[in-house]
């Protein structure tokens, strides 16, 4: 029966707790039990599922004003569709162009050639200018070979987009939260002065931290040309705005795990004399790696959650920034599709958080938890 | 995945390969095949970077059609073929019809004409738009006409900002609710006609707005931002009737001193929704914000700007100083790309019918674009526009693109802001007449855009007839064609400021300073 053991870690583990009364059914464990089960966790949120899309579309009858009108789930999906088509067939427009443009290259170099013949036989003003013509030329082919798409982002890459931006303001706000989490941890005194700071800006709005943000990395950026950096600016805003946000779980769960290791572990690192920096690495970073994750999960929600504020006001061109331009749009479209964003982005913050359980549940040395 | 495919052929190239190549020889540069083949040899290429010496090697392999590419080199020779400093361009926009000339050079291909690979991003509003201008987060943007002038004055963001091209003329309108209209048509009976008499003043507001202020209520109306045309139309609109829109000072810098209407600056496209939620009373807007209330049925278009001025610049291009010297070419090509567009727009049938305007309405209603729907956004770019249900209007002029030389960056109507900066106050102190002339020769750059012109005409895209006359000193004629008849002479600024009632007035003596 060992592969039921390791089926139901697994479940455990991944934080897939509705898989469970499948192994256990698969195993030939008790059928009622697991009907009970599978009802519980399947069938019911089905269920209420189904009560929501039949609300929902009631309302969507009766919420009309003059110039709005609540799209109904019907709507909302074939506005899904819709982008996701127009996401492909952007991209066959793209691939299609970028053929045209090294069409173009050759063309261009053909004609540089040509000039360059021409010359040789040309004298005076008129050689220098069809040399010169052939010279632009020859830069506009090679140019015109490594074209890029310059077509508005799809929906597609707007969720990318923001993706990238949430993973990367993620990590910015762990590799500070951490450390000065351990810190504080460790050392009441250092806790003692930064509990101001913490209680501060613990509850500080992202529209708040946004300008600031955005006077930071413009400084920071103030001798780079556009173009030449390694990140957008309005992508750097939007991800240090994210972090401003959402280190703090992280901060004061990583200060809670590391302030509370068993006291046990510390007098044995004692006797054993171990140094500084083993007790560090091996009692103290490992035993508080449960509670720093619970942290770092609370973190990535909230980082994900102010996203969508911060793109849209640092106009990087993320999610944030899709529902801000439906809104402008005022089309008949608009509801819809913000409804169906609206979906997605609850979708795609269900799936970070099972994957930080995930990651905790790696961590958590044989007491997970589903949630 | 066909590239990859190929770029096994080339590596190994199997029987089939040297068919394709045979049949290659067979076929003109123009058909499909050889474009396929033409990638394919390039993504041989290991690196990212196509080099030149790549595309002689592709070049190489395929015999060009030479009748094809260089026919008529022997005229093209002495042509001039700017050299673009700047290839990939992002250019800002807010979602309004009149960023049409943007979209229209880069869906219509004038832009890549050029060489130029531009994308044109919306911007949430026209302050973000204009602090990425200025930190180079975009190398150009869709302007008011009013912004790199604030901007250059230092009314607000200081930054040396010019123009070269101005993108349209007209395209605003003003609405109020539903219920401020009954009002006046109340107070003045003939505007309950289907069809009432235009244009309509303010005369029948403002009793409306006394009885607010007698009441102790604020009567607020939006405009779109301090520096736009909309402002200083709303607010002439509002002083032609002796109604007081506010005026600014150093300290006040929301200009609503005095005033009998507060001016708040809301974005277009959430007047509609602002005025449906009864936080103004209505509002100053380009399109399509004022036909989209008509359709929604949340208010009624009182007036539009051609008939508080008519052909009045609305819209600029507008670039960083240091930009333009940065790459002078470039410039030189967006211009010319954007003239192609505005004619493009301009375009007219025997009948003197646009012709291409439906289209430009399908392409702006993109959800990337203006985005909102086209039924209500080619009301008024087909020419025509709808005040109520019952009064809808042929307006050929409503968006002036290219004719009556709108695109030209004329001094005067550089001026005509400067003196109306002036006359709110946003300019605190007096500045003599020849300080105006001096500020719009630092931000209208005619320049760029005759050089442009001329490269047009000389590649045969253009007309002479198009553009001004060579010895146009960029002064529009003197002219009275104001909702309340005053005379605008943009050489006398200062005379034209104390033409107003209501408004700063200025000595005698700067006029002839």
């Amino acid at each position: 029966m060992n592969w039921r053991g390791n089926a139901l870690k697994f479940c455990n583990v991944a934080g897939l707790p509705l898989l469970e009364p499948f192994v256990r059914l698969a195993a030939g464990e008790d059928v009622k039990e697991q009907l009970k089960s599978i009802s519980k966790f399947i069938l019911l949120p089905v269920a209420t599922i189904a009560v929501f899309l039949f609300l929902w579309n009631a309302a969507a009858k009766t919420v009309v004003t003059d110039s709005m009108k609540l799209p109904s789930p019907g709507e909302t999906w074939a506005a899904g569709k819709e982008l996701f088509a127009m996401h492909t067939a952007q991209r066959a427009a793209d691939r299609e162009q970028k053929k045209e443009k090294v069409t173009e290259a050759v063309m261009f170099l053909a004609k540089a050639n040509k000039m360059t013949a021409l010359a040789e036989s040309a004298d005076g003003e008129r050689k220098e200018k069809l040399l010169a013509n052939a010279l632009v030329l020859k830069k506009k082919a090679v140019q015109a070979a490594n074209y890029k798409p310059t077509s508005a982002p799809t929906f597609v890459d707007q969720i990318i987009t923001s993706l990238k931006t949430v993973f990367i303001g993620f990590v910015i706000a762990t590799m500070i939260a951490v450390p000065i989490g351990v810190l504080c941890g460790m050392s009441p005194w250092c806790n003692a002065a930064l509990t101001p700071f913490i209680q501060v800006f613990k509850p500080v709005s992202p529209l708040a931290w946004l300008p600031l943000a955005f006077l930071v990395i413009v400084w920071a950026y103030s001798g780079a040309k556009p173009g030449e950096t390694l990140f957008e600016k309005a992508f750097l805003i939007s991800a240090v705005t994210v972090s401003l946000c959402s280190l703090w779980p992280t901060l004061v769960n990583t200060t809670l795990g590391v302030a509370s290791v068993d006291k046990d572990y510390m007098n044995v690192a004692r006797v054993l004399k171990l140094s500084w920096s083993q007790q560090l690495f091996k009692i103290i970073l490992p035993a508080s790696l449960p509670l720093m994750f619970a942290g770092l999960r609370i973190s990535l929600g909230v980082g994900w959650m102010v996203l969508i504020a911060a793109d849209m006001l640092a106009q990087n061109p993320g999610l944030g920034k899709f529902v801000w331009d439906e809104f402008q749009n005022g089309s008949s479209q608009t509801y819809a599709r913000i409804a169906f964003s609206v979906i997605i982005i609850g979708v795609i913050g269900l799936l970070l958080d099972r994957i930080m359980i995930f990651l905790r549940n790696l961590v958590s040395f044989g007491n997970p938890q589903a949630a | 995945m066909w590239t990859f495919y190929l770029f096994q052929n080339l590596f190994v190239p199997p029987p089939g390969a040297r068919k394709l190549r045979r049949l290659i020889s067979k076929f003109s540069l123009y058909s499909k095949l050889p474009v396929f083949a033409i990638a394919a040899l390039l993504t041989g290429c290991s690196s990212s970077e196509i080099t030149l010496d790549d595309l002689e090697k592709a070049a190489a392999k395929i015999e060009v059609d030479e009748s094809a590419t260089a026919s008529d080199g022997e005229s093209e020779a002495v042509l001039e073929i700017l050299d673009v400093e700047k290839p990939n361009l992002k250019f800002g926009f807010i979602k309004l019809t009149d960023c049409a000339p943007l979209v229209i050079a880069k869906e219509k291909g004038f832009f890549s004409d050029e060489g130029l690979n531009v994308e044109i991003e919306a911007q949430s509003n026209w302050k973000v738009l204009l602090d990425r201008v200025i930190d180079g987060q975009l190398d150009g943007a869709h302007m008011l006409a009013g912004q790199p002038i604030g901007a250059t004055i230092g009314f607000g963001t200081q930054a040396h900002i010019i123009t070269a091209y101005s993108l349209d003329y007209n395209g605003n309108g003003i609405t109020v609710s539903n219920e401020i209209w009954s009002q006046m048509q109340e107070n003045d009976p003939e505007l309950k006609s289907p069809t009432p008499k235009h244009p309509i003043s303010a005369d029948s507001l403002k009793p409306i707005v006394d009885s607010y202020k007698q009441e102790g209520k604020d009567f607020n109306m939006g405009m779109v931002f301090p520096v736009s045309t909309h402002n200083y139309e709303i607010r002439y609109w509002l002083a032609a009737a002796g109604i007081h829109p506010g005026m600014y000072s150093e300290e006040n810098i929301q200009g609503t001193i005095d005033a009998d209407v507060l001016l708040s600056v809301t974005p277009p496209p959430q007047m509609p929704a602002t005025l449906e939620a009864g936080t103004i009373l209505g509002y100053c807007v380009g399109e399509p914000w004022n036909q989209q209330a008509v359709v929604k049925g949340i208010g009624v278009p009182v007036t539009t700007n051609y008939d508080i001025w008519k052909n009045n610049p609305e819209k600029v291009f507008g670039v960083t100083k240091q930009w333009n010297d940065t790459n002078p070419n470039t410039h030189i090509a967006v211009v010319k790309a954007l003239i192609r567009a505005g004619k493009w727009l301009d375009e007219t049938d025997a009948d003197g019918n646009l012709v291409n305007r439906q289209e430009a309405a399908k392409l702006l209603s993109n959800k990337d674009y203006v985005g909102a729907d086209e039924d209500v956004i080619d009301n008024s770019m087909t020419g025509t526009f709808v005040f109520q249900e019952s009064d809808v209007r042929p307006m050929p002029d409503f968006n002036v693109f290219f004719k009556h030389n709108a695109s030209y960056p004329h001094y005067s109507d550089c001026i005509w802001f400067l003196t109306q900066m002036r006359r709110w106050g946003q300019i605190t102190e007096e500045k003599p007449a020849s300080w105006y002339a001096e500020k719009a020769k630092d931000i209208y750059q005619p320049a760029i855009y005759r050089k442009a012109a001329d490269m047009l005409i000389s590649e045969g895209k253009a007309s002479p007839n198009d553009f001004p006359a060579p010895d146009y000193d960029g002064y529009r004629e003197v002219t009275t064609d104001f909702i309340d008849g005053n005379k605008y002479d943009a050489k006398d600024p200062i005379g034209y400021i104390n033409s107003f009632d209501i408004g700063n007035k200025e000595s005698e003596t700067l006029a002839k300073q």
